[in-house]
């Protein structure tokens, strides 16, 4: 049993250590000559102006929200649907009422616009 | 019919010629591990010859016809090429972020293939949630491109970076709740033991043709055009929109590092297109797997043969399909998907407490898979109508006179 995760654990390793090879390899394959326009950013040619890092719109944060809410419920439908063969009824009515959660969730967040796109 | 996993076999033959425990499992795994991850990153280049050879076809193309026989050593000239190429960071990246993240995004896609049954006993790790690994590998992805988006120091790499994570994020649920539907009907999340759940023995004859995917179709169409969200495939690669935002948050790559994104795009496309063979269509299920020797053979064929198949129906998706609007993606995922998913969940609860024999629970799932079919493939085929007219018009004189403004319709909803 453990010694499954045993296997997840060197394939991790490896799975770091081939594609780093592989940039390392190009690394020291590569000709090196850095210059001053190479180097910059590349923004269709034309020199970025202000700062690069900048304020983001809030929509892309709500999205966050909402996919946290939304996956870790489902993350907890997996082990109820793994026994749900072996459910007594009232466990069953609980899961569906957790769904029934879960869709009062979404039409809060539909009626609120969170999921509106402008 | 209890298989042996092929890192039991193999551990305990050594451990016969004298090798402590130990050693025998740490060679195995090492070996096995190096062997699959290889296999994982070497298959790219057959990968992107198919795609390139598929859509060549479709627009009327040859296609890579020089390198080899068939144009088939293109892509290893290519990655050649990608070798020698400078390596360029430019100014003020945040180095961390910008170095880290090609690797991460490889790496998130790498594992994945450790729990993908090839055939009967040929698992990397036949791991007992390995429906959950699946769910938590996905995030990764997200991570790496985030962290490229944002290390790159540059406007049009961030603005992508962050397209990604919405579609990405939006794409998810319905993919995690398509996976669900199938572990609440097989009651497991070992991949070995759904795919044994899809075997037909008639007569004692393993047919192997209890798919899944023939009594729900709807969870695998879900399945299937979330996955292409996932990997970033045509109808939705928003992400890399040429005549929006340049080429997608790895502009800024160059050499390896580009190769390693490349790498992980495709490979991300055939290991989801293994996921849904696993969980939909039955796997290395195939007539005759169940005999003695030839079976697993057999197996591994019938796989890799649905596997491709799966990958060539993406490349020509990729290749017919328009390119949807960010808005209309988010509708689709939030407002379409994610309702109709609950809602078959929910109904196949239900079905699957009824008092009543298997057979008529299986009826009554595929009734109701049926209308999320009929909801989905609505939804599209409205969508891609529409929008065929507003491409049309938008060439015709009178539409330059009267600006180019699109009709309320061209929107979903």
């Amino acid at each position: 049993m453990l010694s499954q995760y045993f296997f997840i654990l060197i394939m991790s390793g490896l799975a770091v250590v081939l594609p780093l090879a592989a940039i390392v390899m190009g690394h020291f394959l590569g000709p090196r000559r850095p210059d001053e326009i190479k180097n910059d950013i590349y923004e269709s040619g034309v020199e970025t102006i202000g700062e690069t890092w900048v304020q983001f719109r809030a929509q892309y944060y709500l999205i966050g929200l909402v996919f946290v809410v939304f996956d870790v419920e489902a993350l907890f439908l997996f082990p109820i649907a793994v026994a749900y063969q072996q459910l007594e009824m009232f466990a069953v009515l609980a899961t569906i009422f957790f769904v029934l959660l879960l869709v009062i969730g979404l039409l809060y967040d539909w009626r609120k616009g969170a999921l509106e796109w402008q | 019919m209890q298989v042996t996993q092929w890192s039991e076999a193999l551990s305990g033959w050594l451990m016969g010629l004298g090798l402590p425990g130990w050693a025998a499992i740490f060679l195995v795994y090492a070996v096995g591990s190096f062997i699959l991850i290889n296999y994982g990153m070497l298959s790219v280049l057959l990968l992107i010859w198919i795609t390139r050879k598929a859509i060549s076809r479709i627009q009327d193309r040859i296609g890579p016809n020089r390198v080899g026989k068939y144009g088939l050593l293109q892509t290893v000239a290519d990655a050649a090429k990608l070798l020698s190429k400078e390596d360029i960071t430019p100014y003020e990246a945040d180095k961390i972020a910008y170095n880290l993240s090609p690797i991460l995004s490889v790496f998130g896609v790498l594992m994945l293939l450790a729990v993908i049954p090839f055939a009967p006993g040929l698992t990397g790790v036949d791991l007992n949630v390995a429906a959950l690994y699946v769910v938590a590998l996905g995030s990764i992805g997200i991570m790496a491109a985030l962290m490229a988006g944002w290390g790159s120091n540059n406007k049009y790499a961030l603005l992508a970076g962050f397209r990604v994570v919405a579609q990405l994020l939006s794409y998810e649920i319905p993919l995690v709740l398509a996976i669900l539907t199938v572990v609440l009907l097989t009651g497991s999340m070992r991949f070995g033991q759904i795919v044994e759940m899809q075997s037909l023995h008639v007569a004692g004859f393993n047919l192997g043709l209890g798919w899944l995917g023939i009594v729900m179709p709807g969870a695998l169409i879900v399945f299937f055009v979330s996955s292409l969200a996932e990997a970033e495939l045509t109808p939705f690669d928003l992400l890399e929109a040429e005549s929006e935002l340049i080429a997608g948050f790895h502009i800024e790559y160059s050499g390896m590092k580009f190769a390693m994104f490349f790498l992980a795009q495709f490979l991300n496309a055939w290991i989801l297109g293994a996921v849904a063979v696993t969980l939909f269509l039955g796997g290395w299920q195939g007539p005759g797997v169940g005999l003695p020797v030839i079976g697993p053979i057999l197996g591994l064929g019938y796989f890799m043969i649905k596997v491709y198949g799966v990958y060539v129906l993406q490349q020509w998706i990729r290749g017919t399909f328009p390119r949807i609007r960010i808005d209309q993606m988010m509708y689709f995922a939030w407002k379409v998907l994610v309702p109709l998913m609950i809602g078959l969940i929910v109904a196949q609860a239900i079905i699957q407490k009824l008092p009543t024999p298997v057979a008529i629970q299986y009826v009554l799932i595929f009734i109701a898979n049926v209308g999320v079919m009929a909801v989905v493939a609505y939804v599209l085929q409205k969508y891609f109508r529409e929008e065929q007219i507003r491409t049309k018009r938008s060439f015709e004189p009178t539409s330059l006179i009267g600006g180019m403004q699109v009709s309320e319709k061209g929107t979903m909803y």
